[in-house]
């Protein structure tokens, strides 16, 4: 079976005097799986995602256990996972070249020198489907959109080839139609370099478009997990049922129907 | 039939990006009768917002015409615009940064009654309660500042100031895009009790079909400034004729739930 | 917790205020508590602080009262700082607010104004000023305002130009709501934090400004300041260097207290809005 890539016992984050944003988490990550962690404002799952990356603000208090028997140590930012953002406005450096970025984790981590750095950068740049990746080496982010400056993001995020790729809410920014794109390139790239994926998102019908197990956050607590046939089929608690209840897609009676008009 | 509450035609808005002009609309048509909501869906940079924002007169369009309950709506201006304005109201994709940091829910919904008087004002505070109570907040929610609600509530609240001087139409810009997926439905539902109560036209504007569906009669795609297609919204959603309208049908995330 | 309490748990926020509470408690009560009136001859000159109980920080060389120097030299300091950051802050944020709203010809003619106005270093400005006018307390004033108003100016203006394109106003807009109350309640409020804490720091440079005129004898000579005391101690620094360090080191801890007030107050309203996110 596969191993065990992280495991987390009674993880707790604390801020102050103020209520847990995590509450005594206890949950495996399998090497090589696609784990979706899922819940709405408040319910600690940015939180989490945080923990795993070292990315909590200092005044946060952490208890419980976070093991990684895979890497036998704690993980390397950029070297051992690789983080992606919600806000690719944001997590991009707006003074620095999109070749630059990119390059920059593979230089670091791998090794190589700036002309092999680059010559990776626009080979991940065709990769994540990038048109043009020869002019978007050059260009800086606020001249491409939304959507390419996610990929742009992923890129740089997997440039130092990380076994872990942590995506928190990496398309709750996009459109639907950039979102499905976005969602369609991780599975395609995870999958391809063998990659675990912790995929952060409020929206339980994304996620469950392509990932294997499933686990709910809500109020700081890990509510269920399991794979994700499952949990959606036969929900264990309440609050799962209640997500999935409000899912609305095309097939969901439109609601002005009831309105007698 | 009902009438034609809004009509616009032709509009057009160019910007200028590095020497090129960008057409952000080009020749955009469509008509809103009373009391039908008419939802507008495309993917982002489509031109939904700036729609919205010369709808609204933040933004001035290169040319067309907007008619709106039969007078020309562009070339109103000053205090003949603000007194008009009470029939076209707007609700704001951020519930956040919709409101002054500094408000209370109270002043937020007074300023509209005081501004265009629709109630005396000794009887302003019993409108407030009124309408608070009619988005579903109880009415002691008054004294509050709008900092202190939750997304949901705070989304409630700009409906409530919409609906307070009984606008006509009611312009949503991806209203509940930033909200939570529980919370999201019960916003619908509210939107929808409102137009069957008060009979208020509604502009539903997003980039989720989804949503789009559950509240319009109709629906337009708009694509790169363009309206692409235009019909029933069951029409649209079943047998979508455009590319543009095809994609966002595809886009729309369905829960796989059949066990292997 | 209201905004005074945060300010109090803040180590920068209750230091500074105290210093500052201090200061002000000393210049209100210096007719009250001072040895005498800091220019009348109170005895031998040149003595040391804590020799006589008459005069607890000694005298000057013409036999004044150090003490009664440093209470009333206070009272100046404050009147002068606060009454110039007044000003500086009254004329910087109107011309601010009108440069972001007008926008076009006239924010562009402002601003040049107001680069002008930043380009000369204020204290040279203030000298040229009161050197060429006159030495009364209100030119004083006015001189150091002249100096410092235009970044009060210019952050206003920024202010104004980044709120404006928030929803909340186009809200405002949208319900109808006139453009000058829009200005007013809507903008404004939310405009002045930054510029408010700003104002500390005018204030910390006005009283150092108005104690450099003063120790260059372009200060008002008919009341004690710290400048003057400081400048009069020059000529006997070796022998009686008292005369000196000690409002020296008064200027120094009000300037420090001022700083100190304005990073609680900034934490303290920034906590405001990191809340609100």
């Amino acid at each position: 079976m596969s191993d065990i890539f992280c495991s987390l016992r009674q993880l707790s984050v604390t801020y102050g005097h103020g209520a847990a944003a995590l509450d005594r988490i206890d949950l495996d990550i399998a090497a090589g799986e696609r784990l979706a962690i899922v819940g709405e404002s408040g319910s600690g799952k940015s939180t989490f995602a945080r923990a795993l990356a070292d990315l909590l603000p200092e005044r946060a208090k952490v208890g419980g256990e976070m093991l990684w028997p895979a890497l036998g140590h704690p993980p390397r930012p950029g070297r051992d996972f690789g983080f992606i953002f919600q806000d690719p406005g944001s997590s991009l450096n707006p003074v620095l070249t999109i070749g630059e970025q990119i390059a920059e984790g593979a230089r670091r981590h791998l090794g190589l020198n700036w002309k092999q750095a680059y010559a990776r950068a626009e080979e991940l740049l065709g990769r994540v489907r990038m048109p043009q990746p020869d002019k978007v080496m050059r260009a800086f982010p606020h001249q491409l959109s939304g959507g390419q400056r996610q990929r742009v993001a992923i890129a740089a995020a997997i440039a130092a080839k990380p076994q872990l790729l942590i995506a928190d809410e990496a398309t709750s920014a996009l459109d639907v139609v950039v979102q499905a794109e976005i969602v369609r390139l991780l599975d395609g790239l995870v999958r391809e370099d063998g990659m675990t994926l912790l995929f952060i998102t409020h929206d339980i019908a994304l996620a469950s478009g392509f990932v294997d197990r499933i686990a709910v956050f809500r109020d700081a607590r890990l509510v269920e997990a399991g794979p994700v046939r499952s949990v959606l089929s036969a929900p264990q608690s309440d609050y799962t049922a209640e997500l999935i209840a409000s899912h609305r897609d095309l097939r969901t009676p439109p609601l002005i129907a009831k309105a007698a008009s | 039939m009902s009438d034609v509450l809004l009509s616009i035609d032709n509009l057009s808005k160019g910007f200028s990006s590095s020497g090129r002009r960008v057409a952000a609309l080009e020749n955009v048509s469509l008509t809103i009768a009373a009391g039908e909501t008419l939802g507008i869906v495309g993917a982002s940079g489509s031109g939904k917002s700036t729609l919205s924002r010369i709808l609204l007169r933040l933004l001035a369009a290169d040319a067309g015409a907007i008619r709106f309950e039969g007078e020309d709506w562009l070339a109103l201006s000053g205090a003949a615009l603000r007194r008009k304005r009470a029939q076209m109201q707007m609700v704001f994709q951020d519930p956040l940064a919709a409101f002054n940091p500094l408000a209370t829910v109270g002043a937020v919904l007074d300023d509209p009654l005081r501004i265009h008087e629709v109630v005396p004002r000794h009887r302003r505070t019993g409108e407030i309660a009124m309408l608070l109570e009619r988005v579903g907040l109880s009415a002691d929610y008054a004294g509050r500042p709008v900092r202190s609600l939750s997304g949901g509530q705070r989304q409630r609240v700009a409906i409530a100031r919409a609906i307070a001087t009984r606008p006509s139409l009611l312009v949503l810009d991806e209203a509940v895009s930033a909200l939570d997926v529980t919370v999201r439905g019960r916003i619908l539902e509210l939107l929808v009790e409102l137009q069957r109560e008060q009979g208020i036209a509604c502009l539903f504007i997003s980039h989720d079909l989804a949503v789009v569906r559950a509240v319009s009669h109709r629906i337009a795609v708009i694509d790169n400034g363009r309206i692409v297609e235009t019909g029933p919204a069951t029409s649209v959603v079943v047998a979508p004729q455009s590319d543009a309208a095809r994609a966002l049908v595809a886009a729309v995330p369905r829960l796989v739930t059949d066990p292997f | 917790m209201s905004r005074l309490q945060r300010l109090l748990s803040q180590p920068e926020g209750a230091v500074g205020l105290a210093i500052l509470f201090i200061l002000v408690v000393a210049g209100l009560l210096a007719p009250v508590i001072s040895p005498g009136d800091p220019l009348r001859i109170a005895g031998r000159a040149l003595l040391a602080p804590f020799t006589d109980p008459a005069s607890p920080l000694g005298t000057d060389r013409l036999g004044r009262d150090v003490l009664a120097g440093l209470l009333y030299g206070a009272r100046t300091s404050l009147a002068v700082g606060l009454a110039a950051a007044f000003s500086a802050m009254i004329l910087g944020v109107c011309v601010g607010m009108v440069a972001g709203f007008a926008g076009g010809l006239v924010d562009e003619a402002l601003m040049r104004v107001v680069d002008a106005f930043q380009i000369v270093p204020a204290f040279l400005l203030a000298l040229a000023f009161v050197s060429t006018i006159g030495v009364s307390t209100p030119v004083i004033v006015l001189a150091i305002a002249l100096g410092t108003w235009a970044d009060p100016a210019r952050l206003t203006r920024a202010q104004v130009l980044a709120i404006r394109e928030q929803d909340y106003v186009a809200s405002a807009r949208v319900i109808g709501m006139h453009p000058a109350e829009i200005a007013f309640r809507e903008i404004l409020p939310n405009a002045l934090p930054p510029v408010l804490a700003l104002s500390a720091t005018i204030v910390a440079g006005a009283i150092l400004t108005e104690a450099a005129l003063s120790f260059l004898g372009l200060g008002n000579p008919n009341i004690a300041t710290w400048g003057s005391m400081i400048a009069e101690g020059r000529s006997v620094l070796r022998s009686a260097s008292y005369l000196s360090v000690i409002p020296g080191a008064a200027l120094a801890v009000t300037v420090l207290g001022v700083h100190l007030f304005s990073e609680g107050l900034g934490k303290a309203l920034g906590d405001d809005g990191a809340r609100a996110a």
